[in-house]
């Protein structure tokens, strides 16, 4: 094969690849966004969450960090998800009393302790130098085989974790969760118990936040503090979100393949632009011109389409009227 | 069915409501009124459970039951509207009564996951319940409409069928009929009426028109600055003197 085309088609695996895992995130964000209005703005930790317990028991033993338990893929996916939730549930017990912009402090205050935690514990997760060797299924097949089969496993888990998501949006389950979210009061006049619908959404949405960061750790092979960065794991994420379209499951999803796809592009875009028009250190500056069009992408778009690319629907109830 | 006793609820200095004392009969359509401030909504959300009394006792067949929360009240009958209406803006018209109904299965998330058929049988009659409540109120034809899109009236008439989608004991009604035409009022007197004959509810209704309370209420009960200050027919309500000074403010300034 031509090796430039072949680069290209490299390019497009890794871009589906991460592309699937920031989808899965976004879905994660929408049960708590998007259905019932819980402003989780700690995404970061809890996608480092299962991103370390992924890394702490499928590696090798190594002195350099506790574990390396060498177990099955599927039971490390497991327990990342439930330490998530378990970690998820005690977070809510503090803070889901909390308003929503007070949640949204709090969370934030949660994901920096976590990182704070892997960065200073090196006797657990030496620390920011990371933990390396995380084996990937598959990677014994030749290449391109194993990076195809990888970018399965993760679109196969996406497409998981839509179906159930999108059995509970429709769900008298989801209902209940809208109900919250348009008008609290009148939900609990309705005999809603608001704290534990509210619990439900955020550990369920916590969970899948750390299957997605279970999967980056396996594709990554490496996760370090960096990995709980909350520009690319907390605010891209509400970005995309945000710009698919809130509480529509397929929303998410488009959302976070289309920005992730720009903000991969920009990477190279940028560098060339800031050559272009003259300007010195074009590669340092580059880095945070990304951040400023993303943002500007943003304000641009929200202006237009202020309910996302796919704004929300509402399940169609069969009868009378027909739909 | 309902005594409230000797309650009390105190903002800081200023005591809305104080050494309230009344019973709510059952079967009965019991009106509340007063001037503004007189501590009606402050009473109303204590009984809902929506507030908690500083002192007193609201004792609802038998068992004290203030201070518990909202969604217990509803679970042991007591159901209320809101003066302005609380709907659930961006579902359905039809979704804002089907989320209404107690013992759906499917708000158990897992049971969607592990056993849909008995979260769809349940789905199917809760469906029926709520097509039969939008009959009942004539505003079928907005079942699939966004309850945020509907006039201030139809809003009113959705917070009424909310109630009927429930196993109510009591119905508190918070001003059903305020910013709506009369043509709409007699509509909704006459639902009042008729779940009280068809479904047993008891009502207790707030309301500032009075029209409606002389067609729908007895007994009739006065509050003024938080407390009870006569019980009684429309006609004794209208000869006391004491009622006509408060709502024309007794000395004070009517609110």
């Amino acid at each position: 094969m031509d090796p430039v085309l072949y680069g290209y088609m490299l390019y497009g695996i890794s871009l589906l690849t991460v592309g699937g895992m920031y989808a899965i995130l976004a879905l994660g964000l929408n049960v708590q966004w998007g259905f019932t209005g819980l402003f989780n703005a700690g995404i970061a930790g809890f996608f480092g969450i299962g991103a370390y317990t992924a890394a702490i028991l499928t590696t090798n033993p190594h002195a350099s960090h506790v574990g390396g338990l060498q177990m099955p893929y599927i039971v490390s996916a497991i327990t990342a998800m439930l330490v998530a939730g378990i970690i998820a549930f005690l977070v809510g017990k503090v803070c889901l009393k909390l308003r929503s912009d007070y949640l949204a402090i709090a969370t934030i205050g949660i994901a920096e302790i976590f990182r704070l935690i892997v960065n200073n514990e090196t006797w657990a997760t030496n620390g920011p130098r990371g933990i390396s060797q995380i084996p990937r299924p598959f990677e014994g097949l030749p290449e391109p085989i194993n990076q195809v089969a990888f970018l399965g496993v993760v679109l196969l888990t996406l497409a998981g974790v839509y179906w159930l998501m999108e059995i509970a949006r429709k769900s008298p389950w989801g209902r209940v969760m809208t109900a919250i979210r348009d008008n609290e009061t009148s939900a609990k006049a309705a005999g809603k118990n608001v704290e534990t619908f509210r619990m439900e959404g955020f550990v369920i949405g916590c969970m899948i936040m750390a299957l997605a960061g279970a999967l980056m750790a396996h594709y990554l092979k490496f996760v370090n503090p960096q990995t709980t960065d909350p520009l690319l794991a907390t605010f891209i994420v509400f970005v995309m979100l945000v710009i698919g379209g809130s509480a529509n499951n397929k929303g998410a999803i488009l959302g976070a393949f289309l920005v992730w796809t720009l903000w991969s592009a920009s990477e190279i875009v940028a560098p060339r632009l800031l050559e272009a028009i003259g300007m010195t250190d074009a590669g340092i500056r580059s880095a945070y011109v990304r951040i400023f069009l993303i943002g500007l992408l943003l304000q641009i778009f929200l202006q237009k389409n202020p309910q996302g690319l796919l704004p929300e629907t509402r399940p169609s109830s069969p009868g009378k009227n027909g739909s | 069915m309902l005594s409230v006793e000797k309650l009390s609820k105190s903002f800081g200095g200023l005591q809305a409501v104080r050494d309230c004392t009344f019973k709510i009969e059952e079967g009965s359509i019991t009106g509340l009124i007063g001037p503004n401030g007189a501590g009606k909504t402050t009473t109303f959300n204590m009984i809902a459970g929506e507030m908690e009394p500083t002192a007193g006792k609201i004792v609802f067949q038998g068992q004290n039951i203030a201070g518990l929360p909202t969604h217990k009240m509803f679970h042991l009958g007591i159901v209320r509207t809101f003066q302005i209406p609380h709907e659930f803006a961006k579902m359905t018209v039809l979704e804002n009564l089907m989320v209404v109904p107690a013992a759906q299965p499917g708000e158990h998330i897992f049971n969607n996951w592990l056993n849909p058929g008995a979260v769809r049988t349940r789905e199917d009659q809760v469906r029926q319940m709520a097509e039969d409540a939008l009959d009942f109120l004539s505003i079928s034809h907005l079942r699939d409409e966004r309850a945020g899109n509907l006039s201030g009236g139809q809003k009113k008439l959705l917070e009424l069928g909310r109630t009927m989608m429930t196993d109510a004991k009591l119905v508190l009604l918070d001003e059903p009929g305020a910013g709506v035409n009369p043509t709409l009022l007699l509509k909704i007197r006459e639902m009042i009426t008729r779940l009280r004959e068809e479904r047993g509810y008891t009502f207790c209704v707030i309301e500032h028109d009075m029209d409606l309370i002389a067609a729908l209420c007895d007994p009739i009960i006065v509050l003024a600055e938080g407390t009870v200050l006569m019980q009684g027919t429309m006609e004794e309500v209208r000869s006391n003197p004491d009622v006509l000074d408060a709502y024309l403010g007794g000395g004070e300034e009517a609110a």
